[in-house]
């Protein structure tokens, strides 16, 4: 059986919430001064997830990288799956915000999708002075 | 053969080279850095000496005086900003009031025109935040302030428009005589001259300990700075000195030409002629040092702080002259040597004449126009301008209001800039309260979109400055693998 | 050039959101000056989520929850320059713009809404001794580099400053490839969020370093290595220093209110947020120029700023309809009590709202303070009481005061924000 510490996130009081654990179930939670407490350290050990946000590069677009996000949380294990998976992702302009950039990324189940929109460029923006 | 090779593009190496293409030659500037005034000539108090404090009779007073006296037309003719403000050195304490005395002879026997010492009453009338333990003071009006960027971007331009040549990222390792001159070996590449001109500042003592037969030692003296935010313009209304006395060295406090106020400097000596970092307790001196002569500085207004090295050699003497035949020693240049560049240039190039006997240049342009400020311009000539260039009208720099046409030109210019600090010294884009973090990343753009590079090959002053190392996400390429979790 | 009835100085989130209320409230003559080339403002490099919890009641990136604004100012034909600097703005409301189609120009709106936010504090305003290479930067300016543009600002890094940007940093730049070693922060508590500390340090293994700072910057080209030091009573304690060889500095140590302009106009600023003083209203010393946003006073969660600027957008419509009602009554100086470091709105005329409504007061703590009261006084009558069980100055504070309670009270001649023990 081992203890584990950790902080709740859920308002500024910031408890120091410490965790009976016994395997991978959890036996109590001391520490926490509301019920929100006990259930963010049972989420958070047993299940925790994470939104992934990144950037991707974007082809002859205004701009050169566009914001994604995961559509809903996927496990923490998973964050730099995430990101690996994103690497050679390269997507031709124009990109709309909510557009499915990957789907099921890193076999989470999830779909990344743009933040963004990102216009194509026009070539008149490119000529200065 | 290049007649003249001038080590160091520095003020002095820039005014001399501007004197020299007065007379028809093929002049040649090697600078170790990417640009001019990367040295000394960059951080230092940005002012003109009056000619007052050094001591009477030696060269550094006799250039001084002479360089303060040729710097407003020079100004005029090279669109510098410089302005004859006045300064003051503020007599602290009654006991050291003979010291005071003293400096207002040394100044009238050097020919400090306009010099009188006046009383408290004047003086807290002239600078209401002096201290109110001030006594007296040596009010010497020809003093002044300058751009210091602009002073040798200024010699450097009408150098290169009088056909003198730049090579960068240049260092000298080695001065060799041959016949008819001498070899001067660089990092990059080999040059032959007739004659060299060492104006390498703090690396002069190397210079010259490679050409002549006696030896020499630069003493790196380091000066930390603050630099207040503009809000706090009209603090000081003259370079304001402090007299070495009872409260022992003061620093000074002074308005910049650009509506800065300027407080510094130390004056510590240091081995390491590299070593440009500010310490803790160097800048704690400035603090306990700046608050002696003037009352409630707001140092909270400080936007940046510095240091810059001045190379000092034991003497503290200038050290000008021909120490071999053909080997020109424009050495041991430190304070007051912004002040007497003018001059120094001056002298050194007719040494250089009466070694080689140049003709004149007929075709020598004496004039420059600076970058055009479109601030300064009334509304009508700005609203011209930025219909006939556009960029006049695309603001880059937010604190400093600098456009990109200034920037434009910045780059375009002979020598240009090619980096954030060449076009911050250049144009002031992220000298301001920010310091360059709004504009720095735009004018990175406008760097590499100009000089057809890419924007991860831009650096901050050249060299090893590289600003960006690599692009998201790239060290995971082909799935390699990452620490983490 | 056209005359609007209103122009905004500023198209990110505080801009929007008072266009929006102002249009709602009837006003269509608007014009929105924004320098960068879209819409959005800072959000648009703030990719993370979390915006937008208490406005929509989902969890939103930045790019995401400016875009919900976007849409509705462009939905309602709301006219924007883009690429347009102000470069002044005078006490009789003249604009002076610039920008490169239309050059040089000049506005002269009835009112004025100022949205320009803020600034990071630099590396220069902070006294760090040492060298000023490369690699050295604020963490927004890493935070666009990195968002915006695809770039790696640098590999190794450290993070001074614990601030939200600072920390949200610390995970981007973790999660871009760099290696992100410690965040010192100076103070003994954090001003970040618990849930950054948590999600942004905590789960990639970055300590956090309370008490500490940057005392050294080694290289002369590019950062190669950083000195901390622990700190007591704001200096650095010797003999506490630890080396960290890197390649990069990031600093998240401050944000400034943008008001240049407004300092060139003569608005009397607060000393305390550096912003504008503003009555209940949110205007300024100024008639008819009001504030909102990070300018006025550097807010944590966007969506008070949008809940802010529309406040603002609203009276802005008011003034242009009604007129000023300046001079019509005297206004209560809201005087910070016990613990509070500063107030929005710094003065309060209780007969310049309908007496059905609130007044939304902000304000921030000095110190972290746990079970304790905030009350208002008008005067010396108690007109609010709050327990809070804890208050931290990272998190801002807001009191919605009854007006028709401080009109009971008419013999006040100020009104106090203290904080008690319970």
């Amino acid at each position: 059986m081992a203890a584990k510490i950790l902080t709740c996130i859920g308002c500024p009081l910031g408890c120091s919430l410490t965790v009976e654990m016994d395997g991978k179930h959890v036996r109590s939670v001391t520490g926490n001064t509301c019920p929100n407490g006990e259930a963010y350290a049972r989420k958070e050990l047993t299940n925790p997830t994470r939104i992934v946000t990144t950037t991707v590069r974007v082809c002859g677009g205004k701009l050169p990288a566009v914001s994604v996000k995961t559509a809903s949380d996927v496990s923490k294990s998973k964050i730099f799956d995430c990101i690996r998976a994103l690497e050679p992702v390269e997507i031709p302009a124009p990109v709309v915000m909510g557009q499915v950039i990957l789907s099921n990324v890193a076999d989470t189940g999830v779909d990344v999708l743009a933040t963004k929109s990102v216009p194509q460029e026009s070539g008149a923006e490119k000529t200065r002075f | 053969m290049t007649d003249v090779l001038i080590i160091g593009a520095g003020v002095s190496g820039c005014s001399i080279a501007r004197e020299l293409s007065r007379r028809k030659a093929d002049i040649l500037v090697v600078e170790r850095e990417e640009d001019v005034c990367c040295g000394t000539s960059k951080a230092n108090s940005a002012i003109v000496h009056a000619g007052f404090d050094a001591a009477h009779g030696s060269l550094m007073a006799k250039l001084n005086v002479e360089g303060s006296r040729l710097m407003p037309q020079l100004a005029r003719d090279l669109d510098i900003q410089f302005e004859q403000i006045g300064s003051l050195v503020v007599l602290m304490s009654e006991e050291d009031r003979p010291a005071l005395n003293r400096l207002y002879q040394n100044g009238l026997d050097n020919g400090v025109e306009g010099l009188r010492i006046i009383e408290r009453d004047e003086l807290r009338s002239m600078e209401p935040n002096i201290s109110d333990q001030a006594v007296a003071a040596l009010f010497a009006p020809t003093g002044g302030i300058i751009c210091p960027f602009g002073l040798n971007y200024a010699l450097a331009e009408n150098a290169a428009a009088n056909a003198v040549r730049f090579r960068f990222n240049s260092k000298v390792i080695g001065v060799v005589p041959i016949d008819g001159g001498w070899k001067v070996q660089t990092e990059n590449g080999d040059l032959e001259t007739r004659v060299v001109v060492n104006a390498a500042g703090l690396y002069s003592d190397e210079i010259h300990n490679m050409a002549a037969e006696d030896t020499m030692t630069i003493v790196p003296r380091r000066g930390d700075y603050f630099l207040l935010d503009r809000s706090t313009s009209g603090f000081v209304k003259h370079t304001v000195f402090q007299l070495p006395g009872k409260y022992g060295k003061g620093v000074l406090v002074s308005p910049t030409v650009h509506g800065n106020i300027i407080v510094g400097p130390t004056a510590i000596d240091q081995q390491d002629k590299e070593s440009t970092a500010t310490t803790q307790a160097g800048l704690d001196t400035v603090r306990e040092k700046s608050g002696i002569c003037v009352k409630n500085l707001p140092l909270r207004q400080t936007i940046t702080s510095f240091a810059g090295l001045r190379a000092h050699e034991p003497r503290h003497e200038f050290f000008i002259g021909e120490s071999r035949p053909g080997f020109v020693d424009c050495a041991a240049i430190e304070s007051p040597g912004l002040s007497s560049s003018p001059a120094i240039g001056k002298m050194v190039a007719e040494i250089v004449d009466s070694i080689l006997h140049l003709p004149p240049n007929p075709d020598f342009i004496p004039t420059r126009k600076g970058i055009l400020n479109p601030q300064k311009l009334s509304r009508e000539d700005m609203a011209r301008l930025i219909r006939e260039h556009p960029a006049y009208g695309n603001v880059i720099c937010r604190c400093e209001t600098v456009t990109e046409g200034e920037i434009l030109d910045a780059i375009h210019r002979v020598p240009g800039a090619k980096s954030l600090d060449g076009v911050k010294r250049r144009t002031r884009a992220g000298m301001g309260r920010c310091q360059g973090g709004f504009c720095g990343p735009r004018v990175m753009e406008i760097l590499a979109r100009e000089l057809g590079i890419e924007q991860s090959q831009i650096t901050k002053s050249g060299g090893a400055s590289r600003l960006i190392v690599g692009a998201c996400k790239d060290s995971m390429k082909g799935g390699s693998s990452f620490e983490g979790l | 050039m056209k005359d609007y009835d209103l122009v905004i100085i500023g198209g990110g989130p505080a801009g929007l959101a008072a266009a929006i209320a102002a249009f709602e409230n009837g006003i269509r003559d608007i014009l929105i000056l924004e320098r960068d080339n879209e819409l959005g403002g800072i959000l648009n490099q703030c990719i993370h989520s979390g915006f937008g919890l208490h406005t929509f009641h989902e969890e939103l990136t930045g790019p995401e929850y400016a875009g919900k604004f976007i849409r509705q100012v462009q939905e309602r034909g709301i006219a924007c320059k883009l690429n347009t600097m102000v470069l002044n703005l005078d006490s009789d409301k003249h604009i002076t713009a610039v920008n490169r189609k239309d050059g040089l120009f000049t506005l002269h709106p009835k009112a004025v809404i100022l949205a320009m936010g803020c600034r990071e504090r630099p590396r220069g305003a902070l006294n760090i001794p040492g060298y000023r290479p490369a690699g050295i930067y604020t963490a927004g300016t890493a935070q666009r580099l990195v968002n915006m543009e695809g770039y790696l600002p640098g590999r190794n890094v450290v993070i001074l400053g614990s601030g939200d940007i600072g920390l949200i940093m610390a995970r981007r730049m973790t999660l871009e490839g760099a290696k992100v070693q410690v965040v010192a922060e100076l103070m003994p508590y954090s001003s970040g969020l618990k849930r950054n500390i948590v999600q942004c340090l905590d789960d990639f293994g970055i300590p956090l370093k309370l008490s500490h700072t940057v005392v050294g910057i080694q290289g002369k080209y590019r950062v190669e290595g950083i000195t901390l030091a622990g700190v007591e009573n704001g200096r650095p304690v010797p003999g506490t220093e630890e080396h960290y060889a890197c390649d990069t500095l990031l600093i998240s140590c401050g944000l400034i209110p943008e008001n240049e302009l407004s300092r060139g106009a003569g608005i009397e600023l607060n000393p305390a947020t550096n912003g504008p003083a503003v009555n209940e209203s949110l205007e300024t010393s100024i008639p008819g120029v009001f504030a909102a946003g990070n300018v006025l006073h550097v807010h944590d969660l966007v969506d008070f700023v949008s809940e802010e600027a529309a406040a603002a957008g609203h009276h802005a419509a008011a003034f242009i309809r009604c007129g000023g009602n300046e001079g019509k009554e005297r206004a209560l100086q809201v005087h910070c009590g016990n613990g509070v470091r500063y107030t929005v709105p710094e003065f309060i005329r209780p007969h310049a709202v309908d007496p059905d409504e609130k007044i939304t007061l902000r304000f921030r703590v000095s110190n972290v303070y746990r079970n304790m009261r905030v009350a208002v006084y008008a005067g010396g009558a108690p007109v609010y009481r709050r327990k809070r069980p804890v208050m931290t100055p990272g998190e801002m504070e807001t009191v919605h005061l009854d007006v028709c309670t401080l009109l009971q009270h008419p013999e006040a001649n100020h009104i106090t924000v203290t904080l008690e023990e319970v």
